[in-house]
């Protein structure tokens, strides 16, 4: 198999689907609109054995239209062929479905992409921020947020009082001992 | 969930919006949880009306010796039986990929060291070689040569903690000792090499960053005579050890269909019996010039990746002893100015090589515009590094693929239905290393 059937099967599998074809350094990039992304998944994985999701990754373009970018890097074990794909949706609505469904390593990658782009992903069984604390209200990635981040977004512990004391280890030495 | 926050706009300057949390409403919002695992020693009693408690949520970590690091697992158990097992990270996340869209690609070498860190040299060629791959940079054959041999050493190094660590697990503690006296031998090797024992960064993009000593490649040589005989004792000592075996055999199970699934790679998908090695398959550096045997093997228990770090060190040496022998001539960097540094002797002699180092350091090697996903056989799996270049000295988009992090996601499907006590054993035998796994 070379990436000529590989092309020829998707785009005239998925006519509707695929919207560019683009290859780059012997690497191969599909870029499909969102609502297909599922079928075209599933036909990579049945049909043409990519049965390992090597990583899915978020992408933030910096744009005013089809601002975030999901890339699916595939492999085929069987024939050793690697291929992408990408997908762009809009800030206004990053919704994506899931490949959960075909991939199930796709599960951490989407939580992932979720936490640090905001893209959701429908139909994920559990799409819960995996880095960062669950009621952190950004999106680290996005190129908006600042590298220094923004203070008092993340509660930092508290200092003890009795920590502070100067003496206190003295204190603590000198205590009765039962 | 918590809904996008706008942008405002602070004396002329666009700002994310203020946290809406106040600390003490935050604090608040946390309390139930906290209250709950301070309460009773990390233990939660799920049904009130279970006399004999036998029904539990435990927290495993985030501080546990058994976790290699910082990982958290809540277990729910059944009595002795784990129902249920959630893996939880982040409590080590350093926002790498945050930190690469902001840095050169060479002052983000350093940070790579930090992924794995039992293995810093496969990080560093990892990068180098996405970016190589990137610019089209043909890199000098000893360079690769020396690359070779040096990311054999490092995975030679993370096995024997690998299995120094499992075999701790088990409750032997001897092997662990001997695992970390190599290891030494190994930091003194690398010391010899790089200048630097633990955090290496030795590679450049374009080559490395300094040749071979003799006295280097005589320590090797001499290491890999002492070294040889050692693992054929180990594995005299544990390969057929019943108490060892009877440890790890049938222990976290997992099929070759499921390894794929879940995203198991490396040492770990080839105990289950697939046949995937990135160094064979698709060969990078100098792997198409050696000889060597990829080790398969097909129960897919614990025991069976604890046997295939041991194979694999075995045919590392194999493939070191044969650079060594084929260690070419010549140049270790690329003769570019505008890809690679100069060397210090141009820097201090020439004024050319002031400004090209200068250059360098300012505004980064020149790349053209593209993506590229570019992966190793790192010792714990597939790394990979996908690369988004504007054309600038420092990558729009840079997103790590570490092996480790992917391993971890198939740790609740194995320790469901097993026992406690085999948490920990398969904690140790997929290996995870929590710097790569949280970035």
């Amino acid at each position: 198999m070379n990436f000529n059937q590989i092309v020829t099967t998707l785009t005239s599998g998925f006519s509707e689907a695929i919207l560019s074809t683009d290859e780059f350094r012997d690497e191969l990039t599909f870029m499909v609109k969102p609502q297909f992304i599922k079928d075209v998944c599933l036909c990579l994985k049945d049909d043409l054995g990519f049965d390992l999701c090597s990583d899915i990754c978020g992408a933030d373009r910096f744009t005013d239209d089809d601002r975030f970018e999901v890339v699916y890097n595939l492999f085929n074990t069987g024939e050793k062929i690697r291929i992408r794909l990408k997908v762009r949706v809009d800030e206004s609505d990053p919704h994506v479905p899931s490949v959960v469904s075909v991939w199930e390593s796709a599960n951490w990658y989407e939580r992932e992409t979720y936490d640090m782009y905001g893209v959701v992903f429908e139909g994920h069984p559990d799409l819960r921020r995996i880095y960062m604390p669950e009621d952190f209200e950004y999106y680290p990635l996005r190129k908006e947020f600042p590298l220094i981040g923004i203070p008092g977004s993340i509660p930092l512990p508290e200092i003890e009082k009795a920590a502070q004391q100067k003496d206190a280890g003295e204190a603590y030495n000198n205590q009765e001992r039962i | 969930m918590i809904k996008h926050s706008s942008v405002d706009v602070v004396c002329g300057f666009e700002q994310l919006r203020k946290p809406t949390l106040k600390p003490k409403e935050r604090k608040r919002y946390r309390k139930k949880i906290y209250e709950v695992l301070e309460d009773r020693d990390t233990t939660i009693i799920m049904d009130d009306d279970d006399p004999l408690e036998q029904r539990m949520v435990l927290n495993m970590g985030p501080q546990h010796p058994a976790t290699h690091g910082v990982l958290r697992v809540v277990l729910e158990l059944d009595g002795e039986h784990v129902t249920k097992a959630v893996p939880e990270l982040g409590y080590l996340h350093r926002a790498m990929e945050k930190l690469a869209e902001n840095k050169s690609y060479h002052e983000f070498m350093p940070y790579t060291d930090r992924l794995d860190y039992m293995s810093p040299y496969s990080n560093n060629t990892a990068l180098c070689l996405a970016v190589e791959k990137l610019a089209g940079i043909e890199v000098p054959e000893r360079a690769t040569y020396i690359r070779t041999i040096a990311c054999e050493l490092a995975r030679i190094s993370s096995h024997l903690l690998s299995i120094g660590a499992l075999v701790m697990d088990t409750g032997a503690i001897s092997v662990f000792l001997w695992t970390f006296e190599e290891r030494e031998r190994l930091y003194d090797i690398f010391d010899l090499m790089t200048g630097a024992r633990f955090t290496i960064s030795h590679c450049r993009v374009g080559g490395v960053a300094s040749d071979f000593s003799k006295d280097c490649v005589q320590a090797i040589v001499s290491w890999l005579k002492a070294f040889k005989p050692k693992i054929e004792e180990w594995r005299k000592l544990l390969d057929r050890n019943r108490i060892f075996i009877e440890r790890l055999e049938s222990v976290g199970v997992i099929s070759a269909e499921d390894a794929l699934q879940i995203g198991f790679s490396g040492p770990n998908l080839r105990a289950s019996g697939v046949d995937v090695d990135l160094r064979r398959d698709e060969p990078y550096m100098a792997y198409s010039d050696f000889e060597f045997e990829v080790p398969i093997l097909e129960n897919g228990d614990s025991y069976a990746r604890y046997l295939i770090r041991m194979q694999e060190m075995e045919q590392s040496i194999r493939i070191i002893e044969q650079a060594l022998r084929n260690l070419p001539k010549g140049d270790v960097r690329t003769d570019d100015a505008k890809r690679a540094f100069p060397w210090k002797d141009e820097i201090y002699h020439s004024m050319e090589g002031l400004i090209h180092d200068f250059m360098m350091t300012d505004t980064g090697i020149e790349l053209p515009k593209g993506e590229i996903y570019h992966a190793i056989e790192a010792p714990k799996g597939e790394l990979g590094f996908y690369i988004q270049s504007d054309g600038k000295g420092m990558p729009w988009r840079l997103k790590i693929r570490s092996p480790s992090f992917c391993n971890l996601q198939a740790l609740s499907k194995l320790c469901e239905g097993s026992m406690i006590a085999d948490v920990v054993i398969i904690i140790g035998s997929i290996d995870p290393v929590m710097g790569e796994a949280d970035k």
